[in-house]
Protein backbone atom coordinates (compact mmCIF):
# COMPACT_ATOMS: atom_id res chain seq x y z
CA UNK A 1 0.00 0.00 0.00
CA UNK A 2 1.19 3.42 -1.23
CA UNK A 3 0.86 5.30 2.29
CA UNK A 4 1.00 8.77 3.35
CA UNK A 5 3.64 9.13 5.93
CA UNK A 6 3.03 11.98 8.15
CA UNK A 7 6.53 13.21 9.55
CA UNK A 8 6.68 16.23 11.91
CA UNK A 9 9.38 17.65 9.75
CA UNK A 10 6.71 18.22 6.95
CA UNK A 11 6.26 22.17 7.04
CA UNK A 12 2.34 22.83 7.60
CA UNK A 13 0.28 22.38 3.77
CA UNK A 14 -2.49 24.71 3.35
CA UNK A 15 -4.49 22.25 1.60
CA UNK A 16 -6.80 19.88 3.33
CA UNK A 17 -4.83 16.71 4.57
CA UNK A 18 -4.96 14.00 2.26
CA UNK A 19 -8.06 10.86 3.35
CA UNK A 20 -5.86 8.57 5.22
CA UNK A 21 -5.54 5.31 2.66
CA UNK A 22 -7.22 2.25 3.51
CA UNK A 23 -5.83 -0.47 5.79
CA UNK A 24 -6.17 -3.29 4.73
CA UNK A 25 -3.73 -5.38 6.67
CA UNK A 26 -5.38 -4.13 9.44
CA UNK A 27 -9.06 -5.46 8.52
CA UNK A 28 -7.44 -8.49 7.31
CA UNK A 29 -7.30 -9.47 11.09
CA UNK A 30 -10.62 -9.56 11.36
CA UNK A 31 -11.07 -12.37 9.10
CA UNK A 32 -10.04 -15.67 10.23
CA UNK A 33 -10.01 -17.75 6.87
CA UNK A 34 -7.79 -15.37 5.21
CA UNK A 35 -4.99 -16.78 7.41
CA UNK A 36 -4.34 -20.29 6.12
CA UNK A 37 -1.88 -21.84 3.65
CA UNK A 38 -3.52 -23.77 0.76
CA UNK A 39 -0.84 -26.28 -0.89
CA UNK A 40 1.54 -24.75 1.32
CA UNK A 41 1.28 -21.71 0.15
CA UNK A 42 -0.46 -18.76 1.65
CA UNK A 43 -4.43 -18.27 0.71
CA UNK A 44 -5.30 -15.63 -1.44
CA UNK A 45 -8.79 -15.24 -2.16
CA UNK A 46 -10.01 -13.76 -5.31
CA UNK A 47 -13.35 -15.48 -5.25
CA UNK A 48 -15.52 -12.54 -3.35
CA UNK A 49 -17.89 -12.41 -6.25
CA UNK A 50 -19.36 -16.14 -5.26
CA UNK A 51 -18.77 -15.35 -1.59
CA UNK A 52 -16.76 -13.68 0.97
CA UNK A 53 -15.12 -14.34 3.85
CA UNK A 54 -16.64 -13.88 7.09
CA UNK A 55 -14.85 -11.44 9.81
CA UNK A 56 -14.75 -13.09 13.40
CA UNK A 57 -17.72 -10.67 14.85
CA UNK A 58 -19.71 -12.75 12.13
CA UNK A 59 -18.94 -15.92 13.41
CA UNK A 60 -19.09 -15.08 16.58
CA UNK A 61 -22.65 -13.70 16.54
CA UNK A 62 -23.59 -17.00 14.60
CA UNK A 63 -22.06 -19.33 17.35
CA UNK A 64 -23.29 -16.30 19.96
CA UNK A 65 -27.71 -17.39 18.98
CA UNK A 66 -26.92 -21.06 18.84
CA UNK A 67 -24.57 -21.07 22.74
CA UNK A 68 -26.52 -18.85 24.17
CA UNK A 69 -29.89 -17.34 22.68
CA UNK A 70 -31.50 -20.06 20.45
CA UNK A 71 -35.14 -20.21 20.85
CA UNK A 72 -37.64 -19.70 18.06
CA UNK A 73 -39.12 -15.99 17.48
CA UNK A 74 -42.30 -14.19 17.35
CA UNK A 75 -44.15 -17.35 19.54
CA UNK A 76 -42.95 -17.60 23.17
CA UNK A 77 -43.53 -15.78 26.18
CA UNK A 78 -40.50 -16.41 28.09
CA UNK A 79 -37.30 -14.89 27.92
CA UNK A 80 -35.17 -16.47 25.80
CA UNK A 81 -37.87 -16.33 22.62
CA UNK A 82 -38.30 -12.54 23.58
CA UNK A 83 -34.16 -11.94 23.16
CA UNK A 84 -34.33 -14.06 20.02
CA UNK A 85 -37.18 -11.43 18.57
CA UNK A 86 -35.26 -8.53 20.16
CA UNK A 87 -32.22 -9.93 18.04
CA UNK A 88 -34.31 -10.71 14.81
CA UNK A 89 -36.03 -8.16 15.02
CA UNK A 90 -33.24 -5.50 15.36
CA UNK A 91 -31.22 -6.88 12.67
CA UNK A 92 -34.38 -6.01 10.59
CA UNK A 93 -33.62 -2.32 11.83
CA UNK A 94 -30.25 -2.68 10.50
CA UNK A 95 -31.13 -3.64 7.14
CA UNK A 96 -33.57 -1.08 7.36
CA UNK A 97 -30.62 1.37 7.74
CA UNK A 98 -28.19 -0.20 5.86
CA UNK A 99 -30.68 -0.12 2.78
CA UNK A 100 -31.92 3.40 4.03
CA UNK A 101 -35.53 2.04 3.65
CA UNK A 102 -38.43 4.08 5.21
CA UNK A 103 -40.47 1.16 7.20
CA UNK A 104 -38.35 -1.64 8.84
CA UNK A 105 -41.61 -3.58 7.39
CA UNK A 106 -40.31 -2.86 3.76
CA UNK A 107 -37.70 -5.32 4.81
CA UNK A 108 -38.43 -9.20 4.29
CA UNK A 109 -36.19 -11.84 5.18
CA UNK A 110 -35.08 -14.63 2.63
CA UNK A 111 -32.64 -17.12 2.04
CA UNK A 112 -30.46 -14.73 -0.18
CA UNK A 113 -30.60 -13.15 -3.42
CA UNK A 114 -31.90 -15.84 -5.41
CA UNK A 115 -34.92 -16.36 -3.05
CA UNK A 116 -35.67 -12.48 -3.11
CA UNK A 117 -35.66 -12.37 -6.81
CA UNK A 118 -38.15 -15.50 -6.80
CA UNK A 119 -40.49 -14.08 -4.43
CA UNK A 120 -40.98 -10.85 -6.58
CA UNK A 121 -41.33 -12.88 -10.01
CA UNK A 122 -43.59 -15.84 -8.14
CA UNK A 123 -45.80 -13.31 -6.22
CA UNK A 124 -46.35 -10.34 -8.40
CA UNK A 125 -45.78 -12.03 -11.86
CA UNK A 126 -48.89 -13.96 -10.51
CA UNK A 127 -50.82 -11.06 -9.86
CA UNK A 128 -50.01 -9.20 -12.35
CA UNK A 129 -48.35 -10.88 -15.80
CA UNK A 130 -50.60 -11.43 -18.48
CA UNK A 131 -50.33 -13.17 -21.61
CA UNK A 132 -48.04 -10.90 -23.92
CA UNK A 133 -47.21 -8.80 -21.35
CA UNK A 134 -43.58 -8.60 -20.92
CA UNK A 135 -40.50 -8.53 -18.46
CA UNK A 136 -37.46 -6.62 -19.48
CA UNK A 137 -34.33 -7.77 -18.43
CA UNK A 138 -30.78 -7.32 -19.80
CA UNK A 139 -28.05 -9.12 -21.31
CA UNK A 140 -25.92 -9.38 -18.24
CA UNK A 141 -28.15 -10.57 -15.54
CA UNK A 142 -27.11 -13.83 -13.13
CA UNK A 143 -29.59 -16.98 -13.76
CA UNK A 144 -31.15 -16.17 -10.69
CA UNK A 145 -32.31 -12.65 -12.54
CA UNK A 146 -33.05 -14.17 -15.74
CA UNK A 147 -34.62 -17.99 -14.76
CA UNK A 148 -37.51 -16.92 -12.07
CA UNK A 149 -38.93 -14.32 -14.67
CA UNK A 150 -38.62 -17.15 -17.84
CA UNK A 151 -40.75 -19.57 -15.41
CA UNK A 152 -42.99 -16.59 -14.38
CA UNK A 153 -43.33 -15.74 -17.90
CA UNK A 154 -44.21 -19.53 -19.76
CA UNK A 155 -46.80 -19.85 -17.11
CA UNK A 156 -48.29 -16.65 -17.28
CA UNK A 157 -47.83 -16.36 -21.83
CA UNK A 158 -46.23 -13.40 -21.16
CA UNK A 159 -42.57 -12.77 -22.67
CA UNK A 160 -38.97 -11.85 -21.39
CA UNK A 161 -37.05 -9.04 -23.38
CA UNK A 162 -33.69 -7.91 -22.89
CA UNK A 163 -31.77 -4.96 -23.18
CA UNK A 164 -28.57 -5.64 -25.09
CA UNK A 165 -25.00 -4.24 -24.02
CA UNK A 166 -21.79 -3.62 -25.82
CA UNK A 167 -18.45 -5.08 -26.34
CA UNK A 168 -17.30 -3.29 -23.51
CA UNK A 169 -19.83 -4.83 -21.31
CA UNK A 170 -21.73 -1.60 -21.05
CA UNK A 171 -25.40 -1.47 -21.27
CA UNK A 172 -27.31 0.09 -24.70
CA UNK A 173 -28.75 2.94 -22.55
CA UNK A 174 -30.59 4.14 -25.50
CA UNK A 175 -31.88 1.23 -26.55
CA UNK A 176 -34.21 1.38 -23.15
CA UNK A 177 -37.07 3.36 -24.12
CA UNK A 178 -37.85 1.51 -27.02
CA UNK A 179 -37.85 -1.33 -25.12
CA UNK A 180 -40.43 -0.31 -22.39
CA UNK A 181 -43.61 -1.32 -24.14
CA UNK A 182 -47.31 -0.99 -22.77
CA UNK A 183 -46.88 -4.53 -22.00
CA UNK A 184 -43.83 -4.24 -19.99
CA UNK A 185 -44.86 -5.14 -16.67
CA UNK A 186 -41.29 -5.20 -14.93
CA UNK A 187 -37.58 -3.97 -15.53
CA UNK A 188 -35.14 -6.92 -13.51
CA UNK A 189 -31.66 -5.23 -13.58
CA UNK A 190 -28.36 -6.19 -12.15
CA UNK A 191 -26.78 -3.17 -10.10
CA UNK A 192 -23.67 -4.91 -10.54
CA UNK A 193 -22.56 -7.28 -12.86
CA UNK A 194 -20.92 -10.69 -11.58
CA UNK A 195 -19.26 -11.80 -14.12
CA UNK A 196 -18.18 -8.36 -16.33
CA UNK A 197 -18.39 -6.22 -13.21
CA UNK A 198 -20.06 -3.38 -14.76
CA UNK A 199 -21.78 -1.02 -12.72
CA UNK A 200 -25.01 -0.32 -14.47
CA UNK A 201 -26.48 3.09 -14.99
CA UNK A 202 -29.63 2.38 -12.25
CA UNK A 203 -30.64 5.56 -11.80
CA UNK A 204 -31.03 6.25 -15.77
CA UNK A 205 -32.81 2.92 -16.31
CA UNK A 206 -35.35 3.27 -12.82
CA UNK A 207 -35.97 6.94 -14.72
CA UNK A 208 -37.19 5.58 -18.09
CA UNK A 209 -38.99 2.81 -16.24
CA UNK A 210 -40.91 5.02 -14.53
CA UNK A 211 -41.60 7.41 -16.90
CA UNK A 212 -43.11 4.02 -18.79
CA UNK A 213 -44.92 3.73 -15.03
CA UNK A 214 -42.97 0.10 -14.79
CA UNK A 215 -41.82 -1.04 -11.24
CA UNK A 216 -38.11 -2.18 -11.25
CA UNK A 217 -36.25 -4.69 -9.40
CA UNK A 218 -32.36 -4.36 -8.82
CA UNK A 219 -30.01 -7.73 -8.69
CA UNK A 220 -28.09 -5.97 -5.45
CA UNK A 221 -25.93 -9.13 -4.87
CA UNK A 222 -22.92 -7.86 -5.94
CA UNK A 223 -23.51 -4.17 -5.52
CA UNK A 224 -23.55 -3.89 -1.13
CA UNK A 225 -20.37 -5.41 -0.83
CA UNK A 226 -19.34 -2.23 -2.61
CA UNK A 227 -21.44 0.55 -3.07
CA UNK A 228 -23.47 2.69 -0.42
CA UNK A 229 -26.89 1.41 -0.96
CA UNK A 230 -30.11 4.08 -0.78
CA UNK A 231 -33.28 2.85 -2.03
CA UNK A 232 -34.69 5.70 -0.94
CA UNK A 233 -32.62 8.00 -3.40
CA UNK A 234 -33.28 5.13 -5.78
CA UNK A 235 -36.57 5.57 -5.73
CA UNK A 236 -36.27 1.77 -6.39
CA UNK A 237 -39.47 -0.71 -5.93
CA UNK A 238 -37.45 -3.95 -5.09
CA UNK A 239 -33.61 -4.57 -4.03
CA UNK A 240 -32.62 -7.59 -3.25
CA UNK A 241 -29.10 -8.72 -1.88
CA UNK A 242 -27.36 -11.84 -0.57
CA UNK A 243 -25.88 -11.97 3.23
CA UNK A 244 -23.26 -14.17 1.82
CA UNK A 245 -21.58 -12.05 0.11
CA UNK A 246 -21.74 -8.51 2.41
CA UNK A 247 -19.49 -10.86 4.72
CA UNK A 248 -22.37 -12.16 6.47
CA UNK A 249 -23.25 -15.91 6.49
CA UNK A 250 -24.68 -18.13 3.92
CA UNK A 251 -28.48 -18.79 3.79
CA UNK A 252 -29.29 -15.21 5.11
CA UNK A 253 -31.00 -12.33 2.12
CA UNK A 254 -32.55 -9.66 2.20
CA UNK A 255 -35.35 -8.16 -0.02
CA UNK A 256 -36.39 -4.68 0.21
CA UNK A 257 -40.13 -4.00 -1.22
CA UNK A 258 -41.77 -0.32 -1.58
CA UNK A 259 -44.28 -1.11 1.57
CA UNK A 260 -47.83 -0.47 -1.21
CA UNK A 261 -46.00 -2.65 -3.53
CA UNK A 262 -45.22 -5.76 -0.81
CA UNK A 263 -49.26 -5.23 0.70
CA UNK A 264 -50.44 -5.85 -2.48
CA UNK A 265 -48.72 -8.72 -3.24
CA UNK A 266 -49.71 -12.23 -2.54
CA UNK A 267 -47.84 -14.66 0.03
CA UNK A 268 -45.13 -16.53 -1.56
CA UNK A 269 -44.77 -19.33 0.68
CA UNK A 270 -48.01 -20.44 2.96
CA UNK A 271 -47.56 -21.36 6.89
CA UNK A 272 -46.84 -20.62 10.17
CA UNK A 273 -45.72 -17.11 11.22
CA UNK A 274 -47.46 -15.63 7.91
CA UNK A 275 -51.05 -16.05 8.86
CA UNK A 276 -53.20 -13.85 11.14
CA UNK A 277 -56.10 -16.83 11.68
CA UNK A 278 -56.05 -19.88 10.14
CA UNK A 279 -59.46 -22.35 9.46
CA UNK A 280 -60.04 -24.97 7.04
CA UNK A 281 -62.24 -22.41 5.28
CA UNK A 282 -59.99 -19.41 4.96
CA UNK A 283 -57.25 -18.24 6.21
CA UNK A 284 -56.16 -15.00 6.31
CA UNK A 285 -52.46 -13.16 6.21
CA UNK A 286 -50.27 -11.42 8.44
CA UNK A 287 -49.28 -7.82 8.20
CA UNK A 288 -45.32 -7.10 6.41
CA UNK A 289 -43.20 -8.24 6.89
CA UNK A 290 -44.47 -11.70 8.16
CA UNK A 291 -46.76 -12.35 5.41
CA UNK A 292 -43.64 -13.44 3.42
CA UNK A 293 -41.59 -14.84 5.78
CA UNK A 294 -43.29 -18.22 5.83
CA UNK A 295 -41.97 -21.07 8.72
CA UNK A 296 -39.22 -20.86 10.97
CA UNK A 297 -36.31 -18.61 9.53
CA UNK A 298 -32.68 -18.61 9.55
CA UNK A 299 -32.53 -16.81 12.52
CA UNK A 300 -28.66 -17.39 13.45
CA UNK A 301 -28.33 -16.60 9.93
CA UNK A 302 -30.09 -13.10 10.48
CA UNK A 303 -27.53 -12.21 13.92
CA UNK A 304 -24.92 -13.14 11.73
CA UNK A 305 -25.97 -10.63 9.13
CA UNK A 306 -26.56 -8.17 11.55
CA UNK A 307 -23.15 -8.24 12.81
CA UNK A 308 -21.89 -8.11 8.97
CA UNK A 309 -23.99 -4.96 8.67
CA UNK A 310 -22.37 -3.45 11.46
CA UNK A 311 -19.01 -4.44 10.02
CA UNK A 312 -19.84 -3.11 6.80
CA UNK A 313 -21.35 -0.02 8.46
CA UNK A 314 -18.28 0.82 10.53
CA UNK A 315 -16.09 0.82 7.35
CA UNK A 316 -14.87 4.26 5.98
CA UNK A 317 -16.89 3.34 2.90
CA UNK A 318 -14.73 6.45 0.95
CA UNK A 319 -11.51 4.64 1.83
CA UNK A 320 -12.54 1.41 1.24
CA UNK A 321 -14.19 2.66 -2.27
CA UNK A 322 -10.80 4.20 -2.95
CA UNK A 323 -9.09 1.60 -1.87
CA UNK A 324 -10.93 -1.14 -4.01
CA UNK A 325 -10.77 1.36 -6.94
CA UNK A 326 -7.00 1.24 -6.92
CA UNK A 327 -7.05 -2.59 -6.54
CA UNK A 328 -9.53 -2.72 -9.88
CA UNK A 329 -6.75 -0.46 -11.77
CA UNK A 330 -3.57 -1.94 -10.71
CA UNK A 331 -5.12 -5.35 -11.51
CA UNK A 332 -6.45 -4.33 -14.65
CA UNK A 333 -3.44 -3.19 -15.65
CA UNK A 334 -1.03 -5.89 -14.58
CA UNK A 335 -3.34 -8.75 -15.73
CA UNK A 336 -3.49 -6.71 -19.38
CA UNK A 337 0.00 -6.60 -19.33
CA UNK A 338 0.57 -10.55 -19.58
CA UNK A 339 0.61 -11.48 -23.20
CA UNK A 340 -2.05 -13.90 -24.52
CA UNK A 341 -4.72 -12.32 -22.21
CA UNK A 342 -8.33 -10.75 -23.50
CA UNK A 343 -9.88 -8.67 -20.31
CA UNK A 344 -13.81 -9.53 -20.91
CA UNK A 345 -15.90 -6.71 -19.50
CA UNK A 346 -14.26 -3.18 -19.67
CA UNK A 347 -17.06 -1.02 -19.32
CA UNK A 348 -16.52 2.43 -18.15
CA UNK A 349 -17.91 2.40 -14.56
CA UNK A 350 -16.80 -0.99 -12.78
CA UNK A 351 -16.81 -2.79 -9.07
CA UNK A 352 -13.61 -4.53 -8.71
CA UNK A 353 -14.22 -7.56 -10.55
CA UNK A 354 -11.46 -8.47 -13.57
CA UNK A 355 -12.64 -11.54 -15.78
CA UNK A 356 -10.19 -12.75 -18.54
CA UNK A 357 -9.22 -15.31 -20.95
CA UNK A 358 -5.54 -16.44 -21.49
CA UNK A 359 -5.27 -17.59 -25.36
CA UNK A 360 -4.98 -21.39 -25.85
CA UNK A 361 -5.72 -22.15 -22.45
CA UNK A 362 -8.83 -23.27 -20.77
CA UNK A 363 -10.10 -21.14 -17.68
CA UNK A 364 -10.57 -24.88 -15.58
CA UNK A 365 -6.65 -25.49 -16.26
CA UNK A 366 -5.74 -21.96 -15.38
CA UNK A 367 -7.84 -22.45 -11.74
CA UNK A 368 -6.44 -25.59 -11.23
CA UNK A 369 -3.10 -24.11 -11.54
CA UNK A 370 -3.18 -21.16 -9.76
CA UNK A 371 -5.21 -23.01 -7.09
CA UNK A 372 -1.62 -24.66 -6.57
CA UNK A 373 -0.52 -21.18 -5.81
CA UNK A 374 -2.56 -20.95 -3.42
CA UNK A 375 -4.63 -18.15 -5.52
CA UNK A 376 -8.82 -18.78 -5.24
CA UNK A 377 -10.03 -17.88 -8.54
CA UNK A 378 -13.20 -18.34 -10.39
CA UNK A 379 -13.61 -20.05 -13.62
CA UNK A 380 -16.63 -21.04 -15.38
CA UNK A 381 -19.57 -19.26 -17.02
CA UNK A 382 -20.27 -17.55 -13.30
CA UNK A 383 -24.05 -18.69 -14.23
CA UNK A 384 -24.02 -16.04 -17.16
CA UNK A 385 -24.03 -18.09 -19.74
CA UNK A 386 -25.57 -15.87 -22.05
CA UNK A 387 -22.79 -13.37 -21.06
CA UNK A 388 -20.34 -15.81 -22.39
CA UNK A 389 -22.35 -16.47 -25.56
CA UNK A 390 -22.06 -12.99 -26.10
CA UNK A 391 -18.33 -13.08 -25.75
CA UNK A 392 -17.92 -16.15 -27.56
CA UNK A 393 -15.79 -17.74 -24.90
CA UNK A 394 -16.90 -21.14 -23.24
CA UNK A 395 -16.03 -19.63 -19.91
CA UNK A 396 -13.70 -16.96 -17.83
CA UNK A 397 -11.14 -16.70 -15.28
CA UNK A 398 -12.41 -14.24 -12.74
CA UNK A 399 -10.87 -12.45 -10.10
CA UNK A 400 -13.01 -10.52 -7.82
CA UNK A 401 -11.38 -8.89 -5.05
CA UNK A 402 -13.03 -7.40 -1.39
CA UNK A 403 -11.52 -4.42 0.53
CA UNK A 404 -9.62 -7.00 2.41
CA UNK A 405 -7.45 -7.83 -0.51
CA UNK A 406 -4.14 -6.39 -1.37
CA UNK A 407 -1.90 -5.22 -4.39
CA UNK A 408 0.31 -8.06 -3.18
CA UNK A 409 -2.51 -10.37 -3.62
CA UNK A 410 -2.76 -9.25 -7.59
CA UNK A 411 0.76 -9.91 -7.84
CA UNK A 412 0.19 -13.28 -6.61
CA UNK A 413 -2.39 -13.96 -9.39
CA UNK A 414 -0.16 -12.33 -12.07
CA UNK A 415 2.61 -14.25 -10.88
CA UNK A 416 0.22 -17.44 -10.81
CA UNK A 417 -1.10 -16.98 -14.22
CA UNK A 418 2.62 -16.43 -15.70
CA UNK A 419 3.42 -20.36 -14.56
CA UNK A 420 0.19 -21.33 -16.14
CA UNK A 421 1.85 -20.20 -19.56
CA UNK A 422 4.89 -21.42 -18.92
CA UNK A 423 3.44 -24.68 -17.64
CA UNK A 424 1.32 -25.20 -21.14
CA UNK A 425 4.34 -23.23 -23.39
CA UNK A 426 6.53 -26.46 -22.75
CA UNK A 427 7.91 -27.06 -26.20
CA UNK A 428 6.06 -30.35 -27.39
CA UNK B 1 1.32 -31.62 -2.12
CA UNK B 2 0.05 -32.42 -5.85
CA UNK B 3 2.46 -31.73 -8.54
CA UNK B 4 1.11 -30.02 -11.22
CA UNK B 5 3.62 -31.47 -13.55
CA UNK B 6 1.80 -34.79 -12.86
CA UNK B 7 -1.66 -33.41 -13.96
CA UNK B 8 -0.54 -31.75 -16.93
CA UNK B 9 2.32 -34.27 -18.07
CA UNK B 10 4.17 -32.85 -21.00
CA UNK B 11 1.88 -35.56 -23.39
CA UNK B 12 -0.82 -33.90 -22.05
CA UNK B 13 0.00 -30.48 -22.95
CA UNK B 14 1.36 -31.61 -26.58
CA UNK B 15 -1.99 -33.61 -27.47
CA UNK B 16 -3.94 -30.69 -25.93
CA UNK B 17 -2.43 -28.17 -28.15
CA UNK B 18 -2.49 -30.61 -31.52
CA UNK B 19 -5.38 -32.95 -30.57
CA UNK B 20 -5.13 -36.12 -33.32
CA UNK B 21 -8.30 -37.39 -35.13
CA UNK B 22 -9.90 -34.20 -34.54
CA UNK B 23 -12.49 -34.54 -37.14
CA UNK B 24 -15.65 -35.31 -38.25
CA UNK B 25 -16.05 -39.10 -39.47
CA UNK B 26 -19.06 -38.38 -42.23
CA UNK B 27 -19.88 -42.22 -42.88
CA UNK B 28 -19.58 -42.92 -39.14
CA UNK B 29 -21.29 -45.56 -37.92
CA UNK B 30 -22.03 -44.53 -34.34
CA UNK B 31 -20.99 -41.11 -32.80
CA UNK B 32 -22.37 -39.77 -29.04
CA UNK B 33 -21.97 -36.47 -27.66
CA UNK B 34 -20.56 -35.94 -24.23
CA UNK B 35 -21.32 -32.59 -21.84
CA UNK B 36 -19.34 -31.78 -18.92
CA UNK B 37 -21.50 -28.87 -17.27
CA UNK B 38 -19.01 -27.99 -14.55
CA UNK B 39 -16.18 -27.14 -17.03
CA UNK B 40 -18.44 -26.54 -19.90
CA UNK B 41 -16.05 -29.37 -21.57
CA UNK B 42 -18.10 -30.98 -25.02
CA UNK B 43 -17.10 -33.61 -27.06
CA UNK B 44 -18.66 -34.57 -30.42
CA UNK B 45 -17.43 -38.42 -31.39
CA UNK B 46 -17.42 -40.42 -34.65
CA UNK B 47 -16.84 -43.87 -34.55
CA UNK B 48 -16.53 -46.17 -38.16
CA UNK B 49 -16.93 -50.01 -37.94
CA UNK B 50 -15.80 -52.36 -40.19
CA UNK B 51 -17.51 -55.16 -38.53
CA UNK B 52 -16.82 -54.92 -34.81
CA UNK B 53 -13.87 -53.14 -35.42
CA UNK B 54 -12.91 -49.53 -35.11
CA UNK B 55 -11.26 -48.98 -38.60
CA UNK B 56 -11.69 -45.19 -38.00
CA UNK B 57 -12.58 -42.57 -34.89
CA UNK B 58 -12.28 -38.65 -34.70
CA UNK B 59 -14.08 -36.09 -32.08
CA UNK B 60 -14.25 -32.60 -31.96
CA UNK B 61 -15.04 -30.59 -29.18
CA UNK B 62 -14.01 -27.70 -26.94
CA UNK B 63 -13.14 -27.73 -23.16
CA UNK B 64 -10.29 -27.92 -20.94
CA UNK B 65 -6.44 -29.50 -21.98
CA UNK B 66 -7.32 -32.39 -19.94
CA UNK B 67 -10.27 -33.29 -21.68
CA UNK B 68 -9.24 -32.76 -24.88
CA UNK B 69 -5.77 -34.63 -24.65
CA UNK B 70 -8.05 -37.01 -23.12
CA UNK B 71 -10.00 -37.77 -26.12
CA UNK B 72 -6.68 -37.50 -28.23
CA UNK B 73 -5.26 -40.20 -26.85
CA UNK B 74 -8.29 -42.11 -26.90
CA UNK B 75 -8.84 -41.79 -30.42
CA UNK B 76 -5.33 -43.60 -31.12
CA UNK B 77 -5.71 -46.14 -28.62
CA UNK B 78 -8.85 -47.25 -29.59
CA UNK B 79 -7.97 -47.11 -33.24
CA UNK B 80 -8.78 -50.30 -34.91
CA UNK B 81 -9.49 -52.48 -31.81
CA UNK B 82 -12.53 -53.85 -31.81
CA UNK B 83 -15.30 -52.97 -29.65
CA UNK B 84 -15.07 -55.38 -26.78
CA UNK B 85 -11.11 -54.77 -26.50
CA UNK B 86 -11.87 -50.46 -26.80
CA UNK B 87 -15.25 -51.59 -23.91
CA UNK B 88 -12.41 -53.61 -22.01
CA UNK B 89 -10.05 -50.38 -22.24
CA UNK B 90 -12.51 -47.99 -20.98
CA UNK B 91 -12.89 -50.13 -18.00
CA UNK B 92 -8.90 -49.96 -17.06
CA UNK B 93 -8.83 -46.35 -17.56
CA UNK B 94 -11.71 -45.92 -15.39
CA UNK B 95 -10.26 -47.92 -12.55
CA UNK B 96 -6.81 -46.23 -13.14
CA UNK B 97 -8.27 -42.48 -12.71
CA UNK B 98 -10.75 -43.58 -9.96
CA UNK B 99 -7.71 -45.37 -8.27
CA UNK B 100 -6.06 -44.51 -5.50
CA UNK B 101 -3.66 -41.75 -5.92
CA UNK B 102 -0.89 -43.32 -4.27
CA UNK B 103 -1.03 -46.52 -5.69
CA UNK B 104 1.17 -46.44 -9.04
CA UNK B 105 -0.92 -46.18 -11.91
CA UNK B 106 -1.23 -48.73 -14.49
CA UNK B 107 1.69 -48.72 -16.63
CA UNK B 108 0.31 -51.41 -19.27
CA UNK B 109 -2.50 -48.04 -20.22
CA UNK B 110 1.12 -47.02 -21.92
CA UNK B 111 0.55 -42.90 -22.87
CA UNK B 112 -2.83 -43.44 -20.94
CA UNK B 113 -1.51 -43.72 -17.87
CA UNK B 114 -0.08 -39.97 -18.21
CA UNK B 115 -3.94 -39.43 -16.70
CA UNK B 116 -3.49 -41.05 -13.46
CA UNK B 117 -1.95 -37.69 -12.25
CA UNK B 118 -5.71 -36.85 -12.30
CA UNK B 119 -6.36 -38.30 -9.21
CA UNK B 120 -4.72 -36.17 -6.97
CA UNK B 121 -7.08 -33.14 -8.43
CA UNK B 122 -10.62 -35.29 -7.30
CA UNK B 123 -12.57 -32.32 -9.33
CA UNK B 124 -10.69 -33.11 -12.66
CA UNK B 125 -11.44 -36.49 -12.88
CA UNK B 126 -14.32 -36.06 -14.87
CA UNK B 127 -12.33 -34.04 -17.42
CA UNK B 128 -10.33 -37.30 -18.10
CA UNK B 129 -12.91 -39.07 -18.14
CA UNK B 130 -16.00 -37.44 -20.11
CA UNK B 131 -14.14 -38.99 -23.76
CA UNK B 132 -14.31 -42.47 -22.47
CA UNK B 133 -17.56 -42.02 -21.35
CA UNK B 134 -18.67 -40.63 -24.37
CA UNK B 135 -17.11 -43.54 -26.35
CA UNK B 136 -18.95 -46.14 -23.79
CA UNK B 137 -22.33 -44.69 -24.92
CA UNK B 138 -21.50 -44.51 -29.00
CA UNK B 139 -20.28 -48.49 -28.79
CA UNK B 140 -23.39 -49.35 -26.54
CA UNK B 141 -26.26 -48.24 -29.39
CA UNK B 142 -26.60 -47.23 -32.59
CA UNK B 143 -27.78 -43.70 -31.72
CA UNK B 144 -27.84 -42.26 -28.09
CA UNK B 145 -28.65 -39.25 -26.10
CA UNK B 146 -25.86 -37.17 -25.02
CA UNK B 147 -23.80 -37.93 -22.15
CA UNK B 148 -23.34 -36.08 -19.08
CA UNK B 149 -20.98 -36.02 -16.53
CA UNK B 150 -23.37 -34.71 -13.72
Amino acid sequence: MRGVSVATSVPPSPRPAAPRSFDAERVRADFPALHQTVHGKPLVYLDNAATSQKPRSVIDATDRYYAQQNANVHRGVYYLSEQATEIYEGVRGKARAFLNAREDREIIFTRGTTESINLVASSYGRMRLLPGDEVLVSAMEHHSNIVPWQMICDERGAKLRVIPMDRSGDLLLDQVPQLLTERTRMVALAHVSNSLGTINPVREVIAMAHQAGVPVLLDGAQAVPHLPVDVLELDVEFYACSGHKMFGPTGIGLLYGKADFLEAMPPYQGGGDMIRTVSFEKTTYAALPNKFEAGTPNIAGVAGLGAALDYLSALPRDQVAAHEADLLAYATEQLAAVPGITLIGTARHKASVVSFVLDGVHPHDIGTIVDQEGVAVRSGHHCTQPVMEFFGVAATTRASLAFYNTRADVDALVAAVRKVKQLFGRAG
Amino acid sequence: MADLTDLYQQIIVEHNRSPRNFKRVDDADRSAEGYNPLCGDRIELFVKLDEDRISDIGFQGKGCAISQASASLMTGAVKGKTMAEAEALFHRFHGMVTSDPASPADASLGKLAAFGGVRQFPSRVKCAILSWHTLHAALSKPKSAPVSTE
